[in-house]
């Protein structure tokens, strides 16, 4: 498939400071791309310098195969949706969308045609003539998106427009964003701090931090096959264990941890015996009271809290040297008598614990 | 209730008495002298006499055309002057920049306007600074008479008038949100589009805030037009002030005040309704 957006090497410095290091990736046509990474990765400096509103220190930025080095913001073939919209005060819904036709040089009566499909298809028929006050935040949303699409730029990027919402309104926008996506076959490039917004709306999502890429893949990928310690603790929930390396093999490595259990698990990177190592273990990973214990690695802790919240409930547990673990809680009834204080059993399968080089070993 | 209404009677008091005292009353009086005369005997009589002559003598409404129309000349040249100067202290200049440019601003307000009138004719004039350079580089052989002339005053009126219109301009574009450029200029927009279309748009209300100050100053202006602007250059206050201080026709002088007072509140009526905006509007 052809590639919308490809960028190669991309690095901006400020000064010594690096905010985009050498960073490459691919978007291909049509799909929905997000990079996730914490406040202050870089990832709203790389979407700045892909609008041309920030030069690249070195690097290559293609865009449908055309180098974008010497071309201005207005030129570009992208558009970008603001964190906070943007949307121009002074200028009506319709106006509002029309504006980047008139720039083009369209006239009057194809321009209101346009205006009218593109609300049309963002769901606002007939809002035109409102003002943009009067919008509601979801309806402001639609109108920062349909301000682009109505250009049909080649790539559309989104600076976390998503973070002004409240927290309903944001689940709602989720799910419309990706639909909206489908419909309209734009390719989307989505920033956001929010694992959730990437994981629910993405084709293929890149982990971002301290100016670097650590991983791109599809949502499942990040989650089940982390390819770094990093992203194994920023996408989604998981326990750690410190411990060293007793024996490892082929099918994985054996951990003691220093509270003194003893686990098998599947081992990424170097895992030497004798090194220290990370043990990762998502909250869902553990099961409670197996009735087949055998092949499993299984531990008594003491429930400290129920941490209900419906589908995602968790026991907040914590073992005898008071090391705290998650462990979820399905709401099948089966579970209905545990309370705080007792002890139970976990187990948990090797293949879904993840060994790490302990950071700074490797 | 009944106390706050006390507290708030209190309140306007020197409010209302100032209003009344400085401004009602004398402009009260004002009104009644205008309109008083001497009939053919010497006898006080009421008269539109006084109004009578300023339409039938070609002086008076050249003079009160012409300043009308410098007036507003001055303003627009403040107001495209003002207008990057504002730009650039509240969008582009450093936080710590932004400060040192407006106390440059403010710097030569803290002498008076008379000294920084005579500050410019030391310049301009025919033994001047300018000159003296201009002859040096041996550009002319004679010095050049750069005073006394209508660009000259009109170059000071602008001076003298500047800040009145960059102070509201920088507010209002403080409250500007950079991304609303940068939205319009990722939508397409060149530079003059995003002036046109997004900047002047949102700061419209300075931009009528500072209009109108920038022309009441200058049509009310006496000093810096009768120093710089020469014999030639007759501006309607000193029509005003010669028939007051010169001829003693306080009739005369108080009628000629009155049409400047209708003068500027119909210019400033006829700009707000070009500008669709409305007086309360652009105050709050």
């Amino acid at each position: 498939m052809a590639s919308d957006l490809s960028v190669r090497n991309l690095t901006k410095r400020f000064g010594e400071f690096k905010a985009v290091d050498e960073v490459s990736f691919d978007v291909p046509a049509g799909s929905f791309f997000s990079i996730l990474g914490p406040s202050g990765c870089g990832k709203t400096t790389l979407l700045r310098m892909v609008a041309g509103f920030e030069a690249q220190s070195s690097g290559v930025i293609e865009i449908r195969g055309k180098d974008m080095a010497d071309v201005a913001p207005n030129r570009r073939p992208v558009n970008l949706v603001f964190q906070h919209l943007a949307l121009f005060p002074m200028m009506s819904v319709a106006e509002n969308i029309a504006f980047g036709l008139k720039r083009r040089g369209l006239k009057g009566a194809e321009v209101g045609r346009r205006v009218e499909a593109m609300l049309e298809r963002v769901g606002l028929p007939g809002y035109g003539p409102k003002s943009v006050n009067q919008l509601s935040g979801g309806q402001k949303q639609r109108v920062a998106i349909a301000r682009c699409l109505v250009l049909e730029p080649s790539v559309l990027l989104l600076d976390e427009p998503l973070g002004a919402l409240d927290l309903k309104l944001r689940e709602q926008m989720k799910v419309e964003l990706k639909k909206l996506q489908a419909k309209v076959g734009t390719t989307f490039i989505y920033i956001t701090h929010d694992q959730s917004e990437a994981l629910v709306m993405s084709d293929r999502v890149a982990v971002m931090n301290r100016g670097r890429f650590e991983q791109i893949g599809r949502p499942q990928e990040l989650y089940g096959e982390p390819a770094t310690p990093f992203v194994a603790r920023f996408v989604g929930e998981n326990n750690v264990w410190s411990g060293e390396v007793t024996a490892s093999d082929a099918a994985g490595a054996t951990i003691r941890t220093d509270e003194g259990f003893v686990f098998k698990a599947r081992a990424k990177g170097a895992c030497a015996p004798g090194g220290r190592a990370d043990l990762y273990l998502r909250p869902e990973a553990m099961r409670i009271e197996p009735r087949e214990a055998e092949g499993l690695n299984t531990f008594a802790v003491t429930v400290k809290a129920i941490l209900f919240d419906g589908a995602n409930s968790r026991l907040l547990t914590v073992t005898e040297q008071e090391h705290e673990l998650l462990v979820s809680l399905p709401q099948n009834r089966r579970f209905d008598h545990i309370a705080p204080g007792q002890r139970i059993t976990v187990g948990w399968h090797p293949d879904s614990g993840l060994c790490f080089p302990a950071m700074g070993a490797s | 209730m009944k106390g706050s209404r006390l507290a708030f009677a209190i309140f306007l008091a020197p409010v209302a008495a100032w209003l009344f005292l400085l401004i009602v009353l004398p402009h009260v009086d004002l009104l009644l002298m205008s309109l008083r005369g001497k009939d053919e005997l010497g006898e006080r009589v009421w008269t539109l006499a006084n109004y009578m002559n300023f339409f039938t003598e070609p002086v008076y409404w050249l003079t009160f055309v012409r300043t009308a129309l410098y007036a507003v000349i001055t303003t627009a040249i403040t107001f495209c002057i003002a207008m990057p100067v504002s730009f650039y202290i509240a969008k582009v200049a450093r936080p710590r920049v932004q400060g040192a440019l407006m106390v440059l601003l403010l710097l030569p307000f803290w002498v008076s306007e008379l000294v920084r009138v005579y500050g410019w004719m030391i310049l301009l004039r025919e033994s001047g600074v300018l000159n003296f350079f201009l002859m040096k580089l041996g550009l002319t052989q004679k010095p050049v008479e750069m005073l006394y002339t209508d660009a000259a005053m009109i170059l000071g009126l602008v001076y003298t008038s500047m800040l009145f219109m960059v102070v509201p301009l920088v507010s209002v574009m403080d409250s500007l949100d950079d991304s609303l450029i940068e939205a319009a200029y990722d939508l397409g927009a060149g530079k003059w589009t995003i002036w046109r279309t997004i900047i002047i748009p949102h700061c419209k209300p300075g931009i009528t805030s500072g209009a109108i100050v920038v022309f009441m100053l200058t049509l009310g202006n006496y000093l810096t037009p009768n120093l710089m602007g020469g014999k030639n250059s007759l501006w309607f206050t000193e029509q005003i002030y010669n028939q007051f201080i010169a001829s003693f026709n306080w009739n005369q002088g108080s009628a000629f005040g009155f049409l400047l007072l209708a003068l500027s509140s119909l210019i400033i009526w006829l700009g707000l309704k070009l500008s669709r905006q409305k007086l309360g509007e652009v105050a709050s």
